[in-house]
């Protein structure tokens, strides 16, 4: 077995994208997701690769389009307000139907924000990553080892539905340290065609074209269409998530990433008082985990929806939920990071008021 | 040993801090135990405080944010003074009273001062006061074998800084028998 090592969660992600066959990377720093960046730039030259700090956000995300067109695996990395700069060249990826990784190490928000972790960005991510009718997969990890799992496999998924896909984490999850293995390093030359790619070609075969300029409106609904029949495919083959202790538990709490963290704490705590509180986890928020939310529904009498904002998960949720049961909130904003304490007190009062 | 230890590491910026964090957090991933390893990352490191919170458990960790300690081990007054109310009843307290005075109303914790920075000094160990605490806290409360840590101090050790994993060693020594 692989050797395990303490890493941050940033550098996990970066280390485990190289070993995923990641050879460009596209970025520019900011707090919290620079040690992020600062791997890349040591370890991408040793391999082969590329590693440019752009001029800028904008820069960087169309760096990524451009490496992505021509079949490279490629990553860009940010944090929030780095991301909303990204939003208009996500949009042309996903207009031109190219593969790519964007990690979002989000911090507080709106604005400048503080540098502290968050997760306000919930709704970007999984909504509105920028103009048009577009999905991206949205990965949601909660501990460094999955970190490092979600984004050897984010590859791979985005070149099998040809769509950007996002690794939501956030300061908390980037900074800290925790063991994991990392997997095993992909050979580049065992990687799937991209017939499609603009890879040059000596007029063997009729040229490719990447673009997402189409103004005959019957052509780009076609387009549309076909793109949403992928979303159906991604909605029914990819939804993940956690189901903690749930099988019988009363309330379910529903939290993801660092927050879930801080939500398991409590339902240990609440378990130990004899409360049965269950944890659900979703580990796609795009496609969010509807399936195994609602396999929770014909037992769970509440819910606790736990989020480091204001309450953007939380219509997902009551989406599934129907109005079958009641759907409570927590949530800390700003950079505040909720404690176990204050999830436990809320799940006690919950339980309070259905005995 | 209990199943969880939470250890809470404050400071200011330059004291070693996140270092005597990460000697623990390596010591319970050679013990292939569950280990989590959290800096603060504020504004505040520079030139303020700086602190790291460090989880050891048999279980998956669930917040690596530390709140409630069953460990404190403060490097100065501030940190002291911020967190010594937080600290878990029955739960330790390693200060250096080179650096702190530790007034405290608290009878229900575990207070261990030690002029750790002057001890350092006079061992001609300048600048690892926080191994000298270490070692005073691995003496109180063992969270693995002398073995392991000192194969946790090799680990953090920069390779160009080699020449001072001895002196680590040393550190934790002179701590433990302080």
């Amino acid at each position: 077995m692989a050797e395990k090592v303490l890493m941050k969660g940033n550098e996990a992600l970066a280390e485990s994208a190289l070993r995923a066959g990641c050879r460009f990377f596209f970025g520019y720093p900011i707090t919290p997701q620079t040690e992020l960046a600062a791997y890349m730039s040591k370890q991408m030259p040793k391999i082969g690769g590329t590693y440019l700090q752009a001029e800028s956000e904008v820069a960087a995300i169309n760096m990524v389009y451009g490496a992505s067109a021509a079949g490279a695996r490629v990553m860009t990395s940010s944090s929030s307000p780095g991301v909303s700069l990204k939003a208009e060249g996500i949009s042309y990826m996903a207009g031109a139907d190219l593969p790519g990784v964007i990690i979002n190490i989000q911090r507080g928000g709106p604005g400048l924000g503080s540098i502290q972790p968050s997760q306000s960005d919930y709704w970007q991510a999984t909504k509105a990553t920028g103009h048009g009718d577009f999905q991206v997969i949205v990965y949601a990890p909660s501990t460094v080892q999955e970190m490092a799992d979600v984004a050897y496999e984010a590859f791979d998924v985005a070149d099998k539905y040809r769509t950007p896909v996002m690794i939501l984490g956030d300061g908390l999850l980037g900074q800290m340290m925790e063991p994991v293995i990392l997997p095993e390093p992909k050979d580049l030359s065992e990687l799937p065609e991209k017939p499609w790619a603009t890879t040059g070609h000596g007029h063997k075969r009729s040229h490719n074209v990447v673009n997402s300029l189409y103004l005959t409106a019957e052509d780009l609904e076609q387009l549309n269409i076909e793109r949403y029949e992928r979303y159906a495919q991604i909605k029914e083959q990819e939804q993940r998530s956690e189901s903690y202790l749930t099988d019988d538990a009363d309330i379910v709490v529903v939290a993801f990433g660092a927050s879930a963290r801080v939500a398991r704490s409590a339902v240990n705590a609440a378990r130990e008082k004899g409360i049965k509180a269950g944890l659900f986890r979703p580990i796609t928020l795009w496609p969010f985990p509807e399936d195994a939310l609602k396999a929770t529904l014909p037992t769970a009498r509440a819910y606790l929806d736990v989020e480091m904002n204001m309450g953007q998960m939380i219509e997902d949720v009551r989406l599934v939920v129907e109005g079958k049961a009641p759907v409570e909130f927590l949530g800390r904003a700003g950079g505040m990071v909720p404690t176990p304490e204050e999830v436990l007190d809320k799940i006690e009062a919950m339980a309070a008021s259905l005995a | 040993m209990s199943t969880e230890q939470s250890i809470l590491l404050a400071g200011f910026g330059g004291q070693g801090v996140l270092f005597a964090g990460k000697v623990i957090a390596y010591a319970g991933l050679i013990d292939d135990r569950e280990v989590s390893w959290l800096p603060s990352y504020g504004p505040e490191m520079r030139g303020g405080t700086a602190n790291c919170s460090v989880t050891l458990s048999d279980e998956a960790i669930g917040s690596p944010l530390i709140t409630t300690p069953d460990i404190l081990l403060a490097l100065n007054q501030p940190s002291f003074d911020k967190f010594i109310d937080a600290v878990r009843p029955g739960g330790i307290v390693i200060a250096d009273t080179s650096m702190i005075t530790p007034v405290c109303n608290r009878d229900d914790i575990e207070l261990y001062g030690i002029p750790a920075t002057t001890i350092a000094e006079e061992a001609g160990l300048n600048g690892l006061a926080n191994i000298v605490l270490l070692g005073k806290l691995f003496s109180v409360a063992p969270f693995c074998s002398r073995e392991t840590l000192d194969r946790a101090i090799e680990k953090c050790v920069p390779a160009r800084k080699a020449h001072l994993v001895e002196k680590n060693k040393e550190a934790i020594t002179v701590g433990m028998e302080a």
